[in-house]
């Protein structure tokens, strides 16, 4: 409880007198690098203030001599990139298949704006590259449940999958087991048939006698979307069963639970998301993945998908 | 009443008993909710306050013991001295959970359960370290210095105890609560009502024992050390009641709706994240600092006027920046030059505690060689250099538009709470135990050493790593082709992270390692493993002889 300053023996700079449980204090001033970049600072604010927007009054705010707005900015930027984009978008949404495959310039662009869509609305369910996943199909193969054009690719994107769109693909896979429309036995029966017409049957062996039981079922059940000979059916969404590619999976068990709980996702319709050059861009990116197919010329059985449609 | 409650005469424990079974009855009305997990929480509530209770009972069936007001109040420090521990290895290790979460999503994930997911147990790790950890470091170090630097008791009687144990059933109340899926959303600020309303009442009491310790003080002038930590307790309660006015739909239901709306509740929400920062783990810690370095360097503290100084600079430039989390967001631009510009001058006043810390060691240099608690504090000191730097610079918009959103925000917090708020309270926790428990030395300064090490990696690993993914991921973020459109999508920017995550979860695993050598060593020192000592004059002055002196 001294009150004297003393004189610290290892600094020789005096104390201020202060001590608590043995705590003391020297009395060294202000270090003057630290008092002048302090005073820089404050300095460095108050030039930042007058320039910028700063402080704020009654109905207002000071807007800074240099007149610098974020939110102009933005606006101005967002405007002159979507000006300069503006004519290859409109060039994309009205050229035709065979216009785009003659203009590397246009097919450039696409692959870009398709790309950029993709990675950040598609890819966290059909993965990089198209390369799919469980319950997602895979887009980079050849093996199409509603199409593989341009036109049909675009056309699936519009409308969607079990989507909200009032036009949207739309198939329904019964949930055989799940809602009692098969027996077990049956399930198991058809689940050889399957695998004996697939090329999964160069993995599984099938048991004959159950798939021969198996094919009076599937022909009752099955065969009027799937086809008698399991080709599938791409007007009503229906998978072929004759490749070795599933979508929920190609064992024997995961075969079987798919008859019996018919699982079929949803995606979303991309219309009222994206603009018309968009969406043609992302067909474009889909269909170069690797099994883009040829447009049909006359489409005798879709229903109609816009060859050409207008932007919105 | 808490005021009459805080004098020596034994009656504070009849007023404790009132609140804890007044208490009691309030929750028993929630316990019936329909909603599960908040009837739990009623529940738990209504066990914790019958324990106190009965504690208190107990207490009182106890022979008055004479003559305690010669000594100090060790018993309540002793106590957060051990849930620090525990608080802190606990709350290291859902860290270590998240980060390998992070890594490997997978990991203690079930869907079905909804316990384990990220989602919760990344404010369960939050709160757990920087309030369960923090927190008890914060408060037993205050009440140990606080005698100290006064001589004088604790005030209160039992009140510090109510402190300890109230605060207790607040990290309890909160993490448990977020592990059912309770949550307010607002980052460092998630527990809910009733949760909020029994910390207000916990933390006026705690600032109603630290005021009246130093109200009936010994010494004349007031230590350096006190003024942080009361500038702690006193904006800590200002940022908690302000950022968590709310309306409860109903009482018996944990949901409630914020009395801000828009951007006026980002900004408040932001004005009390950062000042948790400023004053929770700043202010709280830079009094740690002011006592355990002049202590355990014997040396005087630097310089008197450059700790006001820096002091009444932080705090008044603190309390403006938080407006620097929402730079380019709805936040009118102004406010954001407000932020920016006051981060930017709060650089001096950061560096003042800096320098403060470490030119208290000129003279005693060579003790970090031999010393590795010393050593430990003063690096700490060094982290809090390094990032009240980064801070600023990373307030700057123009830097902020790359590091926002990006993990080096993570990196940054980390070399604040691994290097500084860790470190600095490692040091005073390995400087308390032998004087607590009354031991020449820890047990083993060579395991000490190893915790240096161990940790010292650690932190290197970690903020590295965040730096480089930060960058990267904002880099990756902006980047755009020839025709205007992004680059990589934000699934991309995420594989990118997949190694520096590994790094960073190796970085929290040295971490933690280092705080369980800590935890043993702290063990068999307070166990009779240390020869006894106990510090001289180790004891407050009496009103009495003081009056003589």
């Amino acid at each position: 409880m001294t009150d004297k300053p003393e004189r610290d023996a290892v600094t020789g700079v005096d104390t201020t007198g202060h001590e608590w449980d043995g705590v003391k204090e020297l009395d060294n001033p202000l270090p003057r690098w630290w008092l002048y970049i302090f005073y820089a600072s404050i300095a460095a604010a108050v030039i930042y203030w007058v320039l910028m927007p700063a402080w704020p009054l009654l109905n207002s705010y000071t807007p800074g001599v240099l007149g610098f707005s974020d939110r102009r900015n933005v606006a101005a930027e967002i405007e002159s990139l979507e000006g300069a984009r503006a004519p290859m978008f409109e060039r994309l949404a009205s050229a035709s298949s065979a216009d785009l495959a003659r203009d590397p310039e246009l097919q450039q662009f696409a692959r870009a704006a398709g790309e950029s869509v993709f990675g950040d609305y598609c890819r966290t369910c059909h993965g990089a590259g198209g390369a799919g996943a469980p319950g997602y199909p895979v887009l980079a193969d050849d093996v199409w449940i509603w199409g593989g054009s341009l036109a049909e690719i675009e056309h699936t994107l519009r409308v969607g999958v079990r989507a909200d769109h009032p036009d949207t693909r739309m198939s329904q896979m019964p949930a055989f087991g799940r809602d009692n429309l098969l027996s077990r036995d049956q399930i198991g029966d058809v689940t050889e048939y399957v695998i004996s017409v697939s090329a999964a049957r160069r993995r599984i062996e099938p048991n004959a006698a159950a798939a021969a039981r198996g094919a009076i079922v599937y022909g009752e059940q099955c065969a009027v979307c799937h086809g008698a000979s399991g080709a599938g059916d791409r007007n009503v969404g229906a998978p072929s069963l004759q490749d070795d590619l599933w979508l929920y999976g190609g064992s024997r068990e995961e075969i079987r639970r798919q008859v019996e709980l018919g699982r079929s996702g949803v995606m979303p319709s991309w219309e009222r998301r994206f603009d018309a050059g968009t969406l043609r861009a992302l067909a474009y990116y889909v269909h170069q993945m690797g099994g883009g197919e040829a447009d049909l010329p006359p489409a005798p059985a879709e229903p109609a998908p816009p060859a050409a449609p207008a932007p919105e | 009443m808490a005021a009459r409650g805080l004098t020596e005469t034994g009656d504070e424990a009849l007023v404790i008993l009132a609140i804890l079974i007044a208490g009691m009855f309030l929750v028993l009305f929630g316990a019936g909710s329909v909603e599960g997990p908040f009837a739990t929480q009623m529940w738990t509530m209504f066990v914790a306050f019958l324990l106190g209770a009965a504690g208190i009972v107990g207490q009182l069936a106890r022979a008055p013991q004479s003559g305690k007001l010669s000594r100090y109040e060790n018993g309540v420090v002793k106590a957060g001295v051990v849930a620090s521990m525990f608080w802190g290895v606990a709350g290291l290790l859902v860290g270590l959970i998240i980060a390998l979460q992070l890594a490997f999503p997978n990991l203690f994930y079930f869907p079905e359960a909804g316990w384990t997911n990220f989602g919760r147990l990344r404010p369960l790790h939050t709160s757990a370290v920087i309030f369960a950890f923090g927190g008890n470091v914060l408060i037993a170090t205050s009440f140990y210095v606080v005698q100290r630097t006064c001589r004088a008791r604790l005030a209160g009687g039992l009140w510090p105890w109510f402190v300890f144990w109230g605060y207790q059933l607040f990290i309890v109340l909160a993490g448990t609560g977020y592990l059912m899926g309770i949550t307010q959303s607002r980052e460092y600020a998630e527990p809910p009502w009733y949760t909020d309303l029994w910390l207000t009442l916990v933390w006026v009491v705690y600032l109603l024992v630290f005021l009246g310790t130093i109200w009936k003080r010994q010494e004349k002038h007031i230590y350096v050390a006190n003024w942080f930590y009361l500038a702690f307790i006193v904006t800590i309660a200002m940022l908690h009641i302000v950022n968590n006015l709310a309306i409860p739909v109903t009482l018996t239901s944990s949901f409630s709706y914020s009395l801000f709306a828009g951007v006026q509740d980002a900004l408040t929400q932001w004005w009390y994240g950062h000042n948790a920062v400023g004053f929770f783990l700043t202010a709280g810690f830079l009094a740690i600092m002011y006592y355990f370095i002049p202590k355990q360097a014997d040396r005087p503290v630097y310089s008197y006027r450059l700790s006001i100084i820096h002091f009444w600079a932080l705090i008044f430039l603190y309390i403006w920046a938080g407006p620097h989390h929402l730079h380019y967001t709805a936040l009118p631009q102004w406010a954001q030059t407000l932020g920016a510009t006051f981060s930017i001058m709060l650089w001096m006043p950061s560096w003042g505690g800096m320098i403060n810390g470490l030119m208290t060691l000129s003279g005693a240099w060579d003790k970090l060689r031999t010393d590795p608690v010393l050593r430990m504090l003063v690096v700490s000191v060094a982290f809090y250099g390094m990032s009240t730097f980064e801070g600023p610079v990373m307030s700057i918009r123009a830097v902020n538009s790359l590091s926002h959103y990006t993990d080096w925000t993570i990196g940054h917090v980390h070399s604040g709470a691994l290097g500084w708020v860790g470190f600095v309270s490692f040091g005073a926790l390995y400087c308390l135990v032998p004087w607590l428990w009354k031991k020449q030395r820890l047990y083993s300064n060579a395991l000490v050493e190893w915790h240096f090490w161990l940790a010292t990696i650690g932190i290197v690993l970690y903020i590295t790593s965040m730096w480089v993914a930060g960058v990267m991921q904002g880099l990756m973020w902006r980047a755009y082709n020839d025709f205007g459109f992004l680059e990589y999508s934000f699934v991309e920017s995420v594989e990118a992270m997949h190694p520096y995550y590994i790094i960073r979860a190796l970085g929290g695993g040295l971490y933690l390692l280092g705080a369980l050598v800590m935890a043993y060593n702290l063990w068999r020192t307070a166990r009779a493993d240390a020869p006894a000592h106990e510090r001289a004059g180790d004891h407050p002055v009496a009103a009495a002889s003081a009056a003589a002196e």
